[in-house]
């Protein structure tokens, strides 16, 4: 069903015409909006903004939000390419339907669930800023669900203590996945009370449009508060486990990649400072703000832990 | 042949330029700034590098007036490089560069190589070998220094380091082809 060739995906100032038209409405039904996707295009010709213009969509610190040419075109996604701008190409029509993702572990109600039965999940715009360890970030507007809506329908037994992922491991559609230098599949965890914290979403749209492939569809992590690489793609398997997963990242270096990898100016990466950023579409370089700007929500999660340590 | 240096060092340039006027340049056009520069700078040195042991192997004399030409391509590209880093990147300031130099070895390491193909760079003209006589060849062996630390450099910044492990492959070769008990004659 979501198999949506971008050239079908409505540009954003014609989806920002739409948003105005819906009355800025915080949660939207994702089945009204993807059936609105791909079938006709309303109001759209009524719109002057030009191509790339984000008109009046930003973050909650004023800042614009990155277009859709930009949000689609720059991607790491390394089961495609290590080629940012390559990625876009190769995950054109990467097969995303049907799709399932297993929910279990230490949960008291495992399930399988068809992606269908996650758009019947209540779906909302969150507009956040993604900071990729490279230092560079976007401002994206995602459509999605808190991932604790998700593992509440599961039922996680005491004893779990941390949430691991899993992207999908399909090396005759995914190309990279046959590099051997890498430990395939894509791996990545939370622990479970950041896995529960409302901020931590699964998104399934940008710009109230399906996912691209090469933005990890059909659906994907978002953790604004930690670094791109986090926000695993592509996910077909989630359990809750009593050890702390071990990522991909952290498997292949583990002197660089550490479990939490929270957005921090002062923990330097060995090999990018971590202290400014390049905001895609911008020139001058910004300081890098603590939890990406998400302190006030996030640090309590953090209280008494020495985050050089645990970096 | 010897004159094919010139436009066949710029192609990288070219290409630069005509996509970035184009708008073919990704969403981050300074980081390709940097990279492209910074790539075509260490490829250019390695060229410099391999002329002395490919006109021993071929006993083609023109390979060694190449040295200079490429060598100081690799610096106009290394220049560039500095400057997307410096001016563009970090828009000269000061705290943020020293911030970065003294964080990050990679950068430590670059600037380090930097320093020393500078000279070689300021003393290219014949004029200067003339002046520095006997001292102007010890003075540009500072090259093999300078291209350790580039690979390096290369090494510490990437994040998979196939790449630069090549790259550190074939300067160790081109280096040990300079050993004494390796040379052909
Ligand atoms: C002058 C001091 C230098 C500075 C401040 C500097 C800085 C940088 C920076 C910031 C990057 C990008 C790192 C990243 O975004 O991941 C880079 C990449 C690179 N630099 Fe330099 N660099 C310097 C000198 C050099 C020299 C002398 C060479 C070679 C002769 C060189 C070759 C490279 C290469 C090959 C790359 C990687 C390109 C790629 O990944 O495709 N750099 N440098």
């Amino acid at each position: 069903m979501v198999k949506i060739p971008s050239s079908e995906l409505t540009p954003e100032p014609v989806y920002l015409s739409r948003r105005a038209f819906l009355g800025g409405a915080g949660a939207l039904s994702a089945a009204a909006l993807l059936a609105a996707c791909g079938t006709e295009r309303f109001v759209s010709g009524t719109t002057t903004a030009g191509p790339g213009a984000t008109a009046g969509l930003t973050d909650e610190l004023g800042d614009p939000a990155n277009s859709l040419d930009q949000i689609t075109n720059y991607n790491n996604y390394y089961e495609f390419t290590t080629d940012k701008e390559g990625v876009a190409r190769l995950a054109k029509g990467f097969t995303t339907s049907p799709w399932e993702v297993s929910v279990g572990g230490l949960v008291a109600q495992p399930r399988t669930f068809g992606f269908e039965d996650l758009l019947a999940l209540e779906q909302e715009e969150r507009i956040y800023r993604l900071r990729c360890v490279e230092a560079w970030s976007m401002v994206i507007p995602w459509l999605g669900f808190p991932l604790s809506r998700l593992l509440a329908l599961v039922e996680p037994r005491p004893e779990a203590k941390f949430v691991r992922f899993e992207t999908v491991y399909r090396p005759e559609e995914m190309p990279g996945q046959r590099d051997r230098h890498y430990p395939w599949p894509y791996v990545e965890g939370l622990r479970l009370d950041e896995a529960m914290h409302d901020l931590a979403i699964v998104a399934t749209g940008i710009y109230g449009h399906a996912l691209t492939p090469q933005n990890g569809a059909p659906l994907r992590l978002v953790v604004p508060w930690k670094y791109g690489f986090k926000s695993i793609k592509a996910i077909v398997k989630i359990d809750l486990v009593e050890t702390m997963p071990v990522s991909l990242w952290m498997a292949l270096a583990p002197m660089e990649y550490g479990f939490y990898a929270n957005v921090n100016p002062d923990v330097t990466h060995p090999r990018w400072s971590q202290a400014s950023e390049r905001r895609i579409g911008t020139r001058a370089r910004r300081p890098t703000l603590p939890f990406n700007g998400y302190a006030e929500q996030v640090a309590p999660l953090y209280a008494g832990m020495d985050l050089r340590q645990h970096y | 042949m010897p004159s094919a240096v010139h436009p066949l060092s710029l192609i990288p340039l070219g290409l630069l330029l005509g996509e970035a006027a184009l708008g073919l340049l990704s969403v981050n056009p300074i980081q390709d700034l940097i990279l492209r520069t910074g790539k075509a700078g260490l490829v250019l040195l390695l060229l410099t590098l391999a002329c002395t042991p490919l006109k021993r192997l071929t006993g083609w004399k023109w390979l060694l007036a190449l040295r200079k030409p490429l060598g100081l391509y690799s610096f106009l590209y290394v220049s560039l490089h500095l400057v997307a880093f410096a001016v563009i990147d970090f828009g000269l300031d000061l705290a943020l560069i020293s911030q970065a130099i003294a964080e990050k070895r990679y950068v430590l390491a670059g600037m380090a190589s930097f320093s020393l193909l500078l000279p070689l760079a300021l003393t290219s003209t014949k004029a200067a070998q003339r002046r520095l006589g006997r001292w102007w060849r010890p003075l540009h062996r500072l090259i093999y220094p300078a291209a350790l630390l580039a690979a390096l450099h290369y090494l510490w910044l990437a994040k998979v380091p196939r790449e630069p492990l090549i790259f550190l492959a074939i300067l160790g070769g081109l280096l040990a082809l300079r050993l004494p008990w390796w040379r052909i004659r």
